[in-house]
């Protein structure tokens, strides 16, 4: 501070040599380059995976391009191709969105919207919670002893391990994945918006279904779209709820419904265990395929996402 | 409309007939008996007892936390949807007690229309922020004609009629709380509560929200919560004063007339008040 009798300029000066001082904030400069160098390296290990995964992919796509994809199974690893693959993790995909989003959807509107904050109601959230973190190979256990059994004992002919039964494992895996996500994008409509409606005479149900939901659907999709990434790179809860390994050239299309079945994970997961290393750049491949499938899946939820939040 | 809300005739308030010549003073459309409200353990309003004439503004004044907003939101039972209150004493309509059991809270807030302190349109278009009402309210007119009525009334016609598909939410402050009234007044009730409709919007849409009560007054009966004495002293018939007892339940120090209140209150607390000294 200056005194009273300094004059104007001194004023000036003394402010100037104040406003301009060069004040190094060293820990706020450190914490910057920690920040970029942890970008940096999920970036970079993210880049080294899809690097190594396209360079071994390339040559099996070069040499026979779409006949890679349209091949079945087979324990030549020049004419293993993986359409089983395909249908059987596009029908997985379809039973999960089909059994868990209208399932956890429900849960989540009646836990966040009629239940009430009880003790009951907490402890049933905290689980839900909890079973999202559930190891999948335990899922897994779930499909063999309950999906796996019920659909022996529909079928009657020891053909339980079918696609039904896996797709059904893999919905109740991602389903509190869903339940939460969708929780907390219904947690996130402004109150304001619930009143407005009860204030013009709406009922609970038209304001839920006109207010709540079109509001909170981009969040819940965001929930569909981790919940479907999820579902379909899963292979250890398929391995126990019957999906055959990829070598299974005996896997007919017809016979993905009335038994056996497999997946993209299972076939990525048997192809690189083999001896053979025509099988490693096999599985390379359909490890992109499956990446390609997950993105087109999400791409789709996006979509929705993005016209959901243009509607409002 | 009315047989919906108010089965028994019996429970209605006294008819008037031959034998009961109309009094003097017009029939209240809503009273409110010795009406104590609880937030849990809590008790926010005690024994406030009130009736608010048809077709005139009626203005709660009081202290911050004196339960004015509270008080307003029991009539047209917004406080059912926070879980833990209680009412007590009696909230009649057309002489109905609308806690009565077999009343639906639904029906009620279709007759008691609400307008909110932070402007809250819906996030959908012009049009279907006045459309929503009537829609769920089974309005099976005109809906074109509707939206233009309520947005005219509002005084907001002018200013949207070429982009009512555009969203709400693109408004400025005071055109989205005339929205919010356009929609109020869109399902047609015969009560508008506002909960401090102008604490967020700045001296010219303040302006031009109270010019708009009073064209709104012939048709409709008007509450309005409010901080600002001179909107109160400005813009309102009668005036009722709360203030906060020891115990932090609000209580009514004084009601009557705005301008006997405002120039000759009989209460010390209101002379304080209305003059600035406390509040």
């Amino acid at each position: 501070m200056s005194t009273i009798a300094s004059s104007a300029g001194a004023t000036q000066a003394s402010v100037r040599a104040a406003l301009t001082g060069k004040h190094r904030d060293t820990a706020g400069t450190v914490f910057q380059v920690a920040l970029l160098a942890s970008l940096l390296f999920s970036l970079a290990v993210l880049l080294v995976l899809v690097v190594d995964v396209l360079s071994k992919a390339t040559p099996v796509f070069a040499e026979r391009g779409v006949a890679f994809l349209t091949s079945p199974l087979s324990s030549n690893p020049a004419k293993a191709g993986v359409v089983q693959g395909i249908v059987g993790t596009a029908v997985l995909a379809l039973i999960v969105a089909v059994v868990a989003i209208p399932i956890g959807l429900a849960t989540a509107i009646y836990l966040e919207e009629y239940a009430g904050d009880t003790r009951f109601t907490r402890f049933v959230q905290v689980n839900i919670r909890n079973l999202a973190g559930v190891p999948s190979v335990v899922y897994g256990l779930l499909g063999l002893s309950v999906f796996v059994a019920l659909a022996n004992s529909l079928d009657g002919a020891g053909n339980g391990r079918n696609i039904l039964a896996g797709g059904a494992t893999l919905a109740v895996l991602v389903l509190p994945i869903v339940v939460i996500t969708s929780i907390e994008a219904l947690r996130a409509v402004p109150n304001s918006i619930r009143e407005a409606g009860y204030g013009v005479g709406a009922s609970q149900w038209e304001v839920i279904r006109k207010l709540i939901l079109p509001s909170a659907m981009p969040g819940i999709l965001t929930g569909v779209v981790l919940a479907l990434s999820r579902a379909l790179g899963e292979t250890a809860p398929l391995v126990l709820a019957g999906a055959v390994l990829g070598s299974f050239s005996g896997l007919s299309l017809e016979s993905l419904f009335s038994g056996s079945y497999t997946a993209l994970p299972m076939i990525v997961y048997d192809w690189s265990r083999k001896p053979q290393e025509a099988f490693r750049e096999d599985a390379a491949a359909a490890i992109v395929v499956l990446l390609a499938i997950t993105l087109f899946a999400n791409g789709i939820a996006i979509l929705l996402r993005n016209r959901s939040e243009k509607a409002w | 409309m009315m047989a919906a809300l108010s089965g028994d005739p019996l429970t209605t308030a006294e008819p008037l007939s031959p034998a009961n010549p109309k009094p003097a003073k017009p029939e209240p459309i809503i009273e409110l008996e010795n009406l104590s409200f609880h937030y849990g353990k809590f008790r926010a309003v005690k024994d406030v007892t009130v009736s608010f004439v048809p077709n005139q503004i009626t203005a709660l004044i009081g202290p911050s936390g004196c339960g004015k907003s509270t008080l307003l939101r029991t009539i047209n039972r917004m406080n059912d949807l926070i879980p833990g209150t209680k009412v007590e004493g009696r909230v009649s309509y057309h002489g109905q007690d609308l806690y009565a059991k077999d009343v639906d809270p639904v029906e009620v807030r279709r007759r008691i229309g609400m307008v909110f302190q932070k402007a809250n349109p819906f996030p959908k278009s012009i049009y279907e922020n006045i459309a929503f009402g009537p829609k769920v309210t089974g309005f099976k007119g005109d809906m074109d004609e509707l939206v233009e009525t309520s947005l005219r009334r509002a005084a907001l016609w002018d200013d949207v009629k070429d982009k009512l598909g555009q969203s709400g939410l693109a408004l400025s402050g005071g055109q989205q709380q005339r929205l919010c009234i356009a929609r109020a007044i869109a399902t047609n009730p015969d009560v508008i509560l506002m909960d401090e409709p102008c604490s967020a919007l700045d001296p010219r849409s303040t302006l031009q929200i109270e010019e708009l009560m009073q064209e709104l007054r012939k048709n409709y009966t008007i509450l309005i919560v409010t901080h600002n004495m001179q909107q109160a002293g400005r813009a309102s018939d009668n005036t009722v004063f709360l203030n906060m007892a020891e115990d932090r339940a609000g209580y009514v120090v004084e009601q009557g007339p705005t301008i006997g209140l405002f120039t000759n209150p009989k209460n010390q607390l209101t002379e304080d008040y209305v003059s600035g000294r406390f509040g």
